[in-house]
């Protein structure tokens, strides 16, 4: 899996191997463990991103990046600050305008047809963005209502979402009073609540303790497993990515350097190193590889966009949880 | 990661958990069915209203203190200025002239600060959450601009309630005073998308608070809230002329204390002025979400 320039992975538009769950490979509808129907019978690819590019000034942010993302399957985007991981992500949720034909969701051209795309979009977005001056079940309520969900089911719906993610005993009272973790779990509700066939999470454990955030992770697996929705996530947490994530892209200075699954990255450092005769035996992690990727110098130069506005959020997002 | 299944499971047991699975998630397994095109636009105004009217209910500490600056205009400037009869309003206790002229003022200064809580929305990722919903950003922008006009008009009720207090002769025909809140509404749905529109070109908090400092009190002495538009000098007639915040006033003060107004014209005006404010604000909303 080694490349010829270092980097490692299985391939830009490579669908994951048999063995990881959700796969999908020749359009074969196959079942994983948690009862998910991974791949479709037509083969259309949940994300699918032919050479975006997307420059703010003269600054490319993205660059040509490739990535083919399978129903079903949790994908995750790493990369350091500046990487394009937020560009990427903004531009599949239809908040940058891309041109046609660069951005497909399940099979729909993001350019051309975005009202439908947005129908099929859950999102949670990195700041902590639930509106404290209402309740749990008014701020999931609204998104209810923006998805058109009809009076008569808008109640028992909004319900359910909140039930889901275990906020039930605190919907009505004020958001404001949540911890980080609740808010987190709030937002998640209000990305269901229009049953979202692909579930979009910027950094969605950033700032929270470790039982929040495997609380957080624990309900978005079981609700995948329940409602076979794709989860497309970006995270600079290692220990998430190689525990909760199917298949990875890491992304440095906006190309897409390395995608496969955690067990590929890993052995594919490893093969990478023993060509290389690096001596090292023992099989890295998934902070090797990041590592490796990414270089070891510090982010931040001129080419590399919106690397203060991204710490700025980072930590006021940290901040807000507490 | 999730592992493949060891073995497959029994049918029945499949059954039995697609049931659970069903009853516990049903609505969240299928998607809700889009409204009609022509519901879109309405649908997101009564959401974003409903909103706006729930807010106030949790916390209505905005609506008392809100209330103070309208009140000391009625109370102190309107009194003054009855007393000395500095300005000619005919037949007219001034405080009575002045009442509707403060309705719309207390308006246009809840809407004209609209665009920092849009900018407030940006930074806290709710405006790009609501931007990534099958909501045209016209449509989001007129439901923005109606919210504000709703909260615009319980502001008025309160303004109402001070100057009935104060003893000012105020209608209580409910369809005129149906009709102030219709002007009301537009009237802030013009202001709000104002204060969106800057926002959407200087982007942040502290620019927009600087420049809604600086066009607030030019609007409002350049209206006819404060005193006639005869007793201005020319220049200041044409502006007047040009400040949609005039023929709001006007309106407010033909439906509701009775004096001469150029209904259809001042109806007309505010409602194209809406509608250019919910224009430029919706091509502008996206340079917020970038």
């Amino acid at each position: 899996m080694s490349t010829e320039d270092g980097t490692i992975g299985a391939g830009g538009t490579a669908a994951p191997k048999a063995g990881d769950m959700a796969t999908a490979a020749d359009g074969v509808a196959t079942t994983g463990a948690d009862g998910v129907t991974a791949a479709r019978a037509d083969g259309v690819a949940a994300v699918r991103c032919t050479g975006l590019t997307y420059s703010f000034g003269r600054t490319k942010a993205v660059d040509g990046v490739d990535l083919r993302v399978e129903p079903g399957e949790v994908f995750g985007l790493l990369g350091p600050n500046g990487a394009g991981k937020t560009t990427t992500l903004r531009s599949i949720t239809t908040l940058l305008p891309v041109p046609p034909g660069v951005i497909e969701i399940f099979g729909r051209d993001a350019a051309r047809r975005k009202m439908m795309v947005r129908r099929l979009l859950g999102y949670v977005p990195q700041q902590l963005s639930a509106d404290g001056g209402l309740t749990g079940r008014e701020n999931v309520d609204l998104f209810a209502r923006v998805f058109d969900v009809s009076h008569r089911e808008r109640r028992e719906r909004v319900g359910q979402a909140l039930e889901a993610v275990g906020l039930a005993g605190a919907a009505d009272r004020l958001a404001a009073t949540y911890s980080g973790g609740m808010v987190r779990l709030l937002e998640l509700a209000q990305a269901l609540v229009s049953a979202p066939r692909l579930l979009v999470l910027d950094e969605p454990t950033i700032g929270l303790d470790p039982i929040a955030r495997g609380n957080v992770w624990d309900r978005i697996t079981e609700i995948r497993s329940a409602t076979g929705m794709t989860v497309l996530v970006t995270t600079h947490s290692m220990e998430e990515a190689d525990q909760r994530c199917d298949r990875l892209a890491l992304l440095h200075r906006g190309k897409v350097r390395a995608l496969g699954t955690p067990g590929e990255l890993k052995s594919g450092l490893m093969a990478h190193r023993r060509e290389t005769g690096d001596g090292e035996t023992a099989l890295p992690s998934l902070e090797d590889v990041f590592r490796h990727v990414a270089g070891g110098e510090l982010a931040g130069s001129e080419d590399e966009r919106g690397e203060f506005g991204d710490v700025r959020r980072t930590r006021r997002t940290a901040s807000r949880v507490g | 990661m999730s592992a493949v299944p060891a073995a497959p499971r029994p049918a029945s047991a499949e059954r039995d958990s697609d049931s659970l699975t069903e009853q516990r998630y049903g609505l969240l397994l299928h998607p809700p069915r889009a409204h009609n095109a022509l519901r879109v636009v309405p649908a997101r105004v009564v959401a974003m209203c409903v909103v706006e009217l729930r807010k106030l209910r949790h916390d209505r500490a905005e609506l008392y203190t809100r209330a103070v600056q309208p009140a000391l205009w009625l109370l102190i400037f309107g009194q003054t200025f009855s007393r000395i009869k500095a300005i000619p309003t005919g037949n007219v206790p001034y405080v009575d002239f002045l009442a509707p002229g403060i309705i719309a003022q207390s308006a246009m200064f809840i809407a004209i600060f609209y665009g920092i809580m849009i900018i407030w929305e940006r930074d806290s990722g709710v405006l790009t959450k609501l931007l990534v919903t099958p909501t045209p950003r016209a449509a989001l922008v007129t439901g923005k601009a109606f919210a504000a006009g709703v909260k615009a008009v319980i502001q008025g009720a309160v303004v109402v309630v001070i100057a009935a207090l104060l003893g000012v002769a105020l209608t209580w025909n409910p369809l005129r005073l149906l009709a102030a809140a219709v002007i009301v509404v537009l009237g802030s749905a013009f202001f709000s998308c104002l204060s969106m529109t800057i926002a959407g070109i200087v982007l942040t908090r502290d620019r927009l608070m600087g420049i809604g400092q600086a066009i607030t009190m030019p609007l409002f002495f350049a209206s006819n809230a404060l005193y006639p538009v005869a007793v201005m000098p020319g220049w200041l007639q044409v502006i007047s002329k040009g400040n949609p915040l005039s023929y709001e006033v006007d309106a407010l003060r033909g439906l509701l204390i009775g004096t001469p107004a150029h209904l259809a014209t001042d109806f007309g005006v505010l409602v194209l002025a809406a509608l250019a404010g919910i224009t430029a604000a919706a091509a502008l909303l996206g340079r917020l979400a970038r």
